[in-house]
């Protein structure tokens, strides 16, 4: 009776999320056992600094972030799953790192830590981590619902001399290959990740640029509403996925 | 100091062969990379790494500009007694790094 009713609960999902695969999946055996291995994955030495920046006093305050949020594997459990929220301050949604910049910058009093800087990275890839095996949770917030949908439309819109959208490879193709690469579904659900391409951490941000770029568009600048905008709805897509953070990526 | 993860086990059995596993922070510049100027970066990397084992060195590597950034560096050792394992890592820029952890080794 039991699996009867999980089989009902099963078939009620869409067809989409049934079939939701991480980039984990379509990785080489030796590039997952990197991500698994804590001591192989190099995404660890960023979560490492992460730790160090956390409980370091900076600023005009004085403060550490752990002044105010204490141990962060209680205080930042589940919080990157719920990522990019409403900000009341700036009336705008937010993404991890830009939160993580507003608490130093407001709070700490810290100087501005530049997107897409080893110490932004390292910040965001230990709070990120507190998070990992946690279900993508989107918040559920009707103030988001517009940026969400502008992030849908621009996920759906042809851009750059390909002329091509994040669709047409993500959604149309995935699972194909492009030149020797399975195209992923592109769920985000281990940024900030490791790319060995990259031979550094990055973020989403720099995971979407690069797409635009390969498409021969013109990227946005780093932290831009667009980027908080195709988070969105890449987080509401991927809801439900575990969080792998720091994820390693080919 | 860069950031190291290591895998070595704390303890182990006399002739016990233990595998070292060692993974350091380390941007590897090669030195034949245009910056965002166009000017090329001058070359930054790891030259050698040795580990030291109750004394005796038990492996060495010379690295070269081909290998990738945070290089990770795997070896085997044979535990015969309860020693420091002394791990060093030197590079350009006058880099030079050394982590020690003791293997015990007990029946």
């Amino acid at each position: 009776m039991r699996r009867a009713l999980a089989l009902l609960a099963a078939l009620a999902l869409p067809a989409a999320a049934q079939e939701r695969r991480s980039g984990f999946e379509e990785m080489s055996r030796e590039s997952q056992a990197m991500q698994r291995d804590d001591t192989a994955n190099p995404g660890m030495l960023w979560v490492l600094e992460g730790e160090a920046l956390w409980n370091r006093p900076d600023g005009a305050s004085g403060r550490s972030c752990a002044s105010c949020h204490g141990k962060a594997e209680v205080s930042m459990r589940g919080v990157a799953a719920r990522y990019p929220a409403w900000d009341e301050a700036s009336g705008a949604p937010i993404d991890l790192a830009g939160r993580i910049r507003q608490s130093r910058e407001s709070r700490q009093g810290a100087p501005a830590l530049a997107r897409e800087s080893e110490g932004l990275l390292a910040l965001a890839a230990y709070v990120a981590h507190q998070s990992r095996g946690e279900p993508i949770r989107p918040p559920d917030d009707a103030r988001l619902d517009s940026a969400r949908a502008r992030g849908r439309a621009l996920y759906a819109e042809r851009r750059g001399q390909l002329d091509l959208s994040c669709a047409q490879c993500h959604d149309d193709n995935a699972g194909r290959r492009l030149a020797g690469s399975v195209i992923p579904q592109g769920h985000p659900t281990g940024y900030p990740l490791y790319r060995l391409e990259w031979q550094s951490l990055g973020s989403l941000q720099r995971r979407l640029r690069g797409c635009m770029t390969g498409a021969r568009a013109e990227p946005y600048a780093y932290g831009a509403a667009e980027y908080v905008e195709i988070e969105l709805y890449l987080a509401q897509r991927a809801a439900g996925m575990a969080v792998e953070t720091p994820a390693v990526r080919p | 100091m860069a950031r190291v993860l290591l895998n070595i086990p704390r303890s182990a059995r006399p002739g016990e062969v233990v595998t070292i596993r060692t993974l350091i922070q380390h941007g590897m510049e090669t030195g034949y990379r245009p910056g965002a100027d166009g000017e090329v970066l001058p070359r930054d990397i790891l030259r050698r790494f040795t580990a030291t084992y109750d004394g005796a060195e038990v492996f060495a590597a010379e690295l070269s500009p081909a290998i990738a950034a945070n290089p990770f560096l795997s070896f085997a050792l044979v535990a015969t007694r309860t020693a420091p394992l002394v791990l060093r890592w030197q590079g350009d820029n006058g880099f030079d790094q050394t982590e020690t952890r003791e293997i015990t080794v007990a029946p």
